[in-house]
């Protein structure tokens, strides 16, 4: 057998009442790597994550974390594990010095209260009320907490969501610091951006099940595509309108609309952008804007389930 | 639990919970500044002093005996209203303003009276005899009397032990029960659930803190009921301390039950409520408990209030000691072991 990898799932599954949270999910996780589960909210990326934190128990399925399984091996599990929640508010009346020292005292070793201030950059709010804290200071912390029994692998559900822009890039620069210390880290998000900058490899998860599984990079190119149309009209009507008018554009793979927006993944830009001009033009159809963009995560959730990522 | 000095965790949960509580101001009033008031209020209300005056109606409307009259409103026991009509008399008479009415006959006087009221049957009593003295008649023996105000027999002596035992029932339930609740609504306890924190460590913290702050809160009652009322305390301290310990922790242990599985304060607060008041009513906190029927006696005597409330009088004004009280321990001891266990038992992480 080969070393054990971190995470191991195999035909995970679990309903909450008629609801199937995760439908048939298997994943792998190698040691070192930083893995996003990529999906909408809902898509069961919280169950998965907290079956394998060992906090739900699965209506079926093998999870083996760091070689082990939860059952037997639940203290050393718990050792070598850091967490962080989506939510968890720690307790309004405690410092952030605290807060950190009751969870380090949960580990026999790991680092000191200083030392993980200073790696979030907490420590002139060391005597701070958690209370008081910013939504990123808040997020901060909670990766801290997630530190403090100096983990091999770390769960992270949703670690930046909520988050003004500096505050999250703030929290990538932490996370991709933790994966350049060899730990393993396995993040959900439904943001793309996230997943494109921190993981090696991402599974988009949609229904309990992964739809696709591969490096950002691979994942957008099976798409196909170099890059991506996306033009506004005047309405629905007039954008699939377009739509039928454009069959005959060269280099066009897909074509789709939603809210007024047609959108279209071409192989070469100026191969199609041309052609698409001249039969909207024939058409007498006003263009409101036109963009393109190289293919993102994001095309790749829409051209797999026809439903758009964002938030709800 | 192997050496409860060497747990860091049990150790820094303590302190976390010693910070919680000072931290949050509408708790240090409850626990020490609540029964304090309740205990002047209800002091002020029933404190020991020589008997009032008697409120006595006089008749003016059948004729005068002057000479009557003027003893009875010379004699310091009495508080004499002259009423000029039958029907404001009457209507005196009815809402307890005096206790009798005296209505003077040409052949003597008639006292009229609701025989039911203990205060107007033994008015009786004492108009009757000073009149009878005012008309001349003579004491066939002579008697005296000795006045004896013992410490221990007062209403506040009985109230305070019966407080102080509420006021643990109180923030033993309360203490911990909204505490973990509110843990488990943000999230916090199924966060902890993932560390490898000892979950008995965890229940336990809340029962070891709520045992020093107990120092505090058993300290405020007696040094006051003790100064401001001279409530005695004829058994040891220690025994006391034992007591209020246990009966603390069977609390607290009540508490963690409480607060085992629901997810809202709400809940909690009905099923805390539901534990609680039955004692409120029955364990003779106000009055004794011996008023309810024979047969539900067993039962009474089975709740922690009860057991407390019990111990802690025979301790304080019998001077009982440890061996005396033994029963009610063993009372308390099981709560706090059922209560832990159980709770520890169906908690609720998640």
């Amino acid at each position: 057998m080969t070393r054990p990898g971190a995470l191991r799932i195999q035909g995970l599954h679990k309903i909450y009442k008629d609801v199937r949270a995760v439908d048939g999910l298997d994943l792998e996780v190698a040691v070192g790597e930083c893995f996003g589960l990529l999906g909408p909210n809902g898509a069961g990326k919280t169950t998965t994550i907290e079956i394998c934190e060992g906090l739900t128990a699965p209506d079926s399925g093998v999870v083996e974390v760091l070689g082990l399984s939860w059952g037997p091996n639940r203290d050393a599990l718990r050792r070598r594990i850091g967490v962080s929640l989506q939510e968890t508010q720690f307790s309004e009346k405690l410092t952030v010095e605290e807060t950190l020292g009751l969870f380090r005292s949960f580990y026999d070793s790991g680092p000191s209260v200083d030392q993980l201030m200073q790696q979030v950059q907490l420590v002139d709010k060391r005597k701070g009320r958690v209370g008081q804290l910013s939504g990123g200071q808040r997020q901060r912390l909670a990766l801290a907490v997630a530190l403090v029994g100096n983990p091999e692998l770390l769960f992270l559900d949703e670690p930046t969501t909520g988050l003004d822009p500096q505050s999250r890039r703030q929290l990538w620069d932490l996370i991709a610091g933790l994966r350049s210390e060899g730990r393993t880290v396995i993040l959900t998000t439904h943001y793309m951006e996230e997943a494109e900058r921190l993981c090696d490899r991402v599974a988009i998860v949609d229904r309990g099940r992964i739809i696709a599984e591969g490096t950002p990079r691979e994942l957008i190119s099976r798409l196909g595509a170099e890059q991506v149309i996306e033009v506004s009209m005047d309405g629905d009507g007039n954008a699939t309108r377009a739509a039928a008018t454009i069959g005959g554009v060269a280099g066009v793979l897909d074509t789709r609309v939603e809210g007024g927006i047609l959108s279209l993944r071409v192989e070469r830009l100026h191969q199609s952008l041309p052609g698409l001009l001249e039969a909207l033009a024939r058409a007498r159809l006003q263009i409101g804007e036109l963009r393109t963009h190289a293919p993102t995560l994001e095309d790749v959730f829409v051209s797999l389930t026809g439903r758009h990522l964002r938030d709800e | 639990m192997s050496n409860p000095f060497n747990r860091p965790g049990l150790r820094a949960l303590i302190g976390v919970r010693f910070r919680e509580f000072f931290r949050e101001p509408e708790a240090v009033f409850w626990v020490y500044v609540f029964p304090i008031l309740l205990a002047t209020g209800l002091g002020i209300a029933f404190r020991s002093q020589p008997a009032d005056r008697l409120p006595v109606g006089w008749a003016l409307w059948t004729g005068s005996r002057a000479e009557l009259l003027s003893a009875l409103e010379t004699d310091s026991s009495f508080k004499v209203a002259r009423f000029e009509d039958s029907a404001a008399a009457a209507a005196a008479l009815r809402n307890g303003q005096v206790a009798l009415l005296v209505i003077p006959e040409s052949d003597g006087v008639r006292f009229r009276l609701d025989d039911t009221r203990p205060e107007a049957a033994a008015g009786r009593l004492q108009v009757d005899d000073a009149l009878q003295r005012a008309a001349g008649r003579t004491a066939t023996i002579e008697t005296s009397d000795e006045i004896v105000r013992e410490r221990g027999s007062r209403y506040i002596d009985f109230l305070l032990p019966g407080l102080l035992a509420m006021n643990l029932m109180g923030s033993g339930i309360w203490g911990s029960g909204f505490a973990i609740v509110d843990a488990r609504k943000k999230k916090l306890l199924k966060r902890l659930a993932a560390t490898p924190m000892s979950r008995a460590d965890y229940l336990a913290s809340f029962l070891l803190a709520q045992l020093v702050l107990l120092v505090l809160e058993v300290g405020t009652i007696l040094i006051f009921g003790v100064l401001a009322f001279g409530v005695p305390v004829r058994g040891s301290l220690v025994t006391v301390a034992v007591v209020c310990a246990v009966g603390s922790l069977a609390f607290g242990g009540l508490g963690l039950l409480a607060a085992a599985r629901p997810r809202t304060i709400e809940g909690a607060s009905g099923i805390m409520n539901f534990i609680m008041l039955p004692m409120w009513v029955l364990s003779g906190v106000f009055f004794s408990a011996s008023r309810f029927p024979e047969a539900i006696q067993p039962l009474i005597r089975a709740l922690p209030l009860t057991a407390l409330v019990d111990a802690l009088r025979a301790i304080m004004l019998e001077g009982a000691g440890l061996v005396a009280v033994g029963g009610q321990l063993t009372v308390l001891s099981a709560w706090l072991v059922v209560g832990f266990g159980v709770a520890l038992k169906v908690f609720r992480w998640q």
